[in-house]
């Protein structure tokens, strides 16, 4: 034992490391499996739920600007402004600049998170309804719906495919994204990459590397399925 | 000579459920415009008839229509409903009571068939039941199969979509029609049988109508009377097709019509109405059936030459014959009513 | 409030420095930027050309958005360790696929009617794509250049982590720099950003003719880059 002491990885070994992990092997499944549930699974279901949060708060936000850019056009342009603004800037120099407003806690993470759903939700969600079909809307308003039924019955359900396809964007933006939150926050995926990166055992670095694009991959799948439910006449083919 | 349909008093779907409508001194002025859209527009439609709007484009038309159910606002005048003014209904309210049809359609695509038909009963409470019945009882009567009711407008072709349009329009059983160029996006074939289609849609129904169209012989076809416009809503002429053919007011509206203005009245009336000279034994022509227009006789008559043609009769004898100087004689007559 | 009077001082203080950064920051981007511009343009036109690979070509972009940025610079050090050739190459990775993508969605979707006269009147498929395809497809092309160069900027904050010199290098640093320090980089960062998304749309605007403005009507993003800037960092 002592005579490998010498090429021990970071991991001090108390006799439980398997050989892998004592050889310093690029990835080790058995490190994966000992440390799944103190680690990894803490720092997953820590990104859900930042990413959850994130994009449920900026879609409540962008949703109530879009219905009123709808309305009232000239708002479209200073909304676009500032989330593009807000977008813009780079995660890490944003997560910093919240600091002073909110210290180092899970609030200047969401805060930095929801900005950056804000544009792209915002502009998907305003031109999703832009694109009904004009005569749509006048065979609907012809018909007798008001204002708001026509908003509710029509224009929305014939957005959702430019809604969906919004969120799936946030979704991954935001997944990505909550990362870099490291740095304000020990919560979620970047917590084990940034740990990993300090150090020579790459085990806990790819793992949770790799957790967070399947995580990404997961969230968009979802959110395809969910549009293929939700918007089942876009799925039928043209008989003619 | 035109055998005219009246608005019937009596039926099934009779005009106790159709509307008059009057239009009294309207007046439409977009704001900013250097002349009105439509300056002073008077007309009435009788309950029951089909009123046709034609013109050239820019007439103002299809604003003349959107003028009845308040998609446009009136800058003066008055429309009244049953003698009721528009404006003192809510304007929801008041277009749940017009079927509205346009050029193209406006199904709503993430609606089925049925969904899309039962808006308006929906939107009235009707309860499931009946709006589910009233569902079938359309699609039959607008000629669509049953089992089109639960796809999407996406899987219709063209003239099934316009069918549904159709049947969207009545569901509600509304006591006036508004149908702008609906028929325009469709190619002549389809189009000439929706066109019959309506005619007897209408006879079994009854309602009120107003249709835009910019197809003179489309106005001529399907209008119990015709209002001819001229550029800013100025109404040339208002009457029904065999006196307006017989008769146009003015330059504007004989070349409106059409130089074979002669034919086109030719074409309302049949030989079978005609009183036919006995068949004594003359050499005779072609032998057509009783329901032939006239025009088509004339057609026959010139291309075969002097010869009477034949009229035939339920036996399959001979009813009479027709020469033409009858037919001649006929464009002569006055125009009925 | 103070923690920001602080910060612009510490910029006052430590404009060499920052300079300095800002200047390897610029070089990192640019680089990185060029080799993916270089590759990923010539591939991307060329496939829209022809009208090939579109699965491949559009859902390059969708995997590249899911590739968390910090995550593929680490697995990227992880496999070839530190420095600035090493973090240029995940950057390059990161960029090809937005370029890749809008490239071929700007040739490929060019309206097929003009392509078709252009053709009918005798132009061989290389003056098509010279004369009709790459002048309409330009302000989309440019418009996934814009989306690349902001989100490399972003991207090289990061670069710190892994060797590589960039502004991020004193953002990450708190121990050395303290607050304003990691304040007053962040804003630099920022302003970088900002001025680097100005001038691209600037440059989108001049290169786009009037009858083609897309960006205006905020074109939709269903499920492709569209004209929206994709941020994984």
């Amino acid at each position: 034992m002592t005579a490998l002491a010498a090429a021990q990885p970071v991991i001090p070994d108390f006799g439980r490391g398997s050989s892998c992990v004592r050889d310093n092997g690029t990835f080790c499944w058995d490190w994966v499996r000992a440390h799944w549930g103190d680690t990894l699974r803490p720092a997953l279901v820590q990104h859900v739920a930042l990413t959850a949060v994130a994009v449920a708060i900026g879609f409540a936000i962008a949703f109530a600007l879009a219905l009123l850019a709808h309305r009232r056009g000239r708002l479209t342009t200073p909304v676009v402004l500032v989330t593009g603004l807000l977008y813009t800037i780079p995660s890490l120099a944003l997560f910093q600049l919240l600091v002073p407003f909110t210290g180092l806690s899970r609030t200047t993470a969401e805060i930095a998170l929801v900005s950056y759903t804000l544009l792209i939700l915002f502009r998907n969600t305003l031109a999703g309804l832009a694109g009904v079909p004009e005569e749509v809307r006048d065979a609907a308003r012809g018909m007798g719906l008001t204002p708001r039924q026509l908003l509710w019955r029509v224009e929305l359900p014939l957005a959702l495919p430019a809604i969906v396809a919004g969120m799936r964007i946030a979704t991954v933006t935001v997944i990505s994204l909550a990362t870099v939150a490291v740095f304000v926050v020990n919560e979620g995926l970047g917590a084990p990459i940034f740990d990993g990166l300090q150090q020579t055992f790459k085990t806990e670095l790819i793992a949770a590397g790799a957790l967070c694009v399947a995580l990404a991959l997961a969230a968009d799948a979802l959110l395809v399925l969910v549009q293929r439910a939700l918007t089942p006449w876009t799925r039928v083919a043209r008989s003619r | 000579m035109n055998s005219s349909n009246t608005a019937q008093t009596e039926g099934p779907h009779a005009y106790p459920r159709a509307a008059s409508l009057e239009l009294r001194h309207v007046r439409k002025v977009y704001p900013g415009a250097a002349r009105p859209a439509i300056e002073d527009l008077s007309l009435t439609v009788p309950a029951g008839e089909v009123c046709v709007l034609v013109g050239p484009s820019g007439c103002g038309k299809t604003t003349a229509m959107r003028l009845v159910n308040r998609m446009i606002e009136l800058t003066s005048g008055e429309i009244l409903l049953d003698g009721a003014s528009v404006m003192e209904r809510r304007p929801a309210e008041l277009r749940r009571e017009i079927g509205y049809v346009i050029q193209q359609i406006g199904l709503f695509p993430h609606q089925t068939i049925a969904d899309n038909v039962a808006t308006v009963p929906r939107l009235l409470g009707w309860d499931k039941q009946r709006v589910a019945a009233r569902v079938r009882e359309l699609l039959e009567l607008v000629q669509l199969p049953p089992e089109l009711a639960g796809r999407y407008p996406a899987q219709l072709s063209g003239g099934q979509r316009q069918r549904v349009g159709v049947a969207r329009a009545l569901a509600a059983d509304p006591p006036l029609l508004l149908m702008d160029e609906p028929f325009g996006a469709i190619d002549p074939i389809a189009r000439a049988r929706l066109q019959d289609e309506l005619l007897q849609l209408q006879a079994r129904v009854r309602k009120t109508i107003v249709f835009v169209t910019h197809d003179i012989d489309e106005a001529i076809k399907l209008g119990d009377r015709i209002a001819i416009l001229r550029e800013g809503g100025v109404l040339a002429q208002y009457a029904p097709p065999d006196e307006l053919l017989a008769s146009p007011a003015d330059a504007f509206v004989a070349q409106f019509v059409g130089r074979d203005r002669a034919l086109k009245r030719l074409a309302l009336s049949r030989v079978g109405e005609l009183a036919l000279l006995p068949a004594d034994g003359t050499l005779h022509g072609a032998t057509i059936e009783p329901d032939t227009s006239l025009r088509d006789a004339l057609s026959l008559l010139i291309s075969d030459g002097d010869r009477p043609l034949a009229v035939s009769n339920e036996d399959g004898g001979v009813a009479g014959l027709v020469t033409l100087d009858m037919i001649r004689a006929a464009l002569h007559a006055e125009p009925a009513r | 409030m103070n923690d920001f009077a602080d910060a612009l001082r510490f910029i006052a203080d430590n404009t060499a420095l920052l300079w300095q950064l800002t200047l390897d920051h610029l070089a990192l981007s640019g680089a990185a930027v060029g080799i993916a511009l270089a590759l990923a343009i010539p591939l991307g036109v060329t496939l829209g050309h022809l009208h090939r690979g579109s699965f491949a070509a559009i859902n390059a972009s969708n995997v590249g958005r899911a590739l968390p940025s910090l995550a593929l610079i680490s697995i990227g050090v992880a496999v070839l360790g530190i420095g600035f050739v090493n973090v240029m190459v995940a950057l390059v990775v990161l960029a090809f696929p937005i370029v890749l993508t809008n490239a071929y969605v700007a040739v490929d979707g060019v309206d097929p009617d003009a392509v078709e006269a252009a053709r009918g009147m005798g132009m061989t498929g290389r003056e098509v794509l010279w004369k009709v395809e790459l002048p309409l497809a330009l302000p989309l092309i440019f418009a996934g250049v814009r989306t690349a160069v902001v989100y490399v900027i972003a991207t090289a904050t990061l670069a710190a982590v892994a060797g590589a010199h960039s502004l991020g290098d004193v953002i990450v640093d708190q121990a050395t720099y303290r607050l304003p320090g990691v304040l007053g980089a962040a804003i630099c960062v920022a302003v970088l950003a900002l001025l680097a998304e100005l001038l691209f749309a600037a440059l989108q605007r001049a290169v786009t003719p009037r009858a083609l403005r897309l960006e205006e009507r905020g074109a939709p993003l269903l499920g492709g880059p569209g004209t929206t800037n994709e941020r994984t960092t």
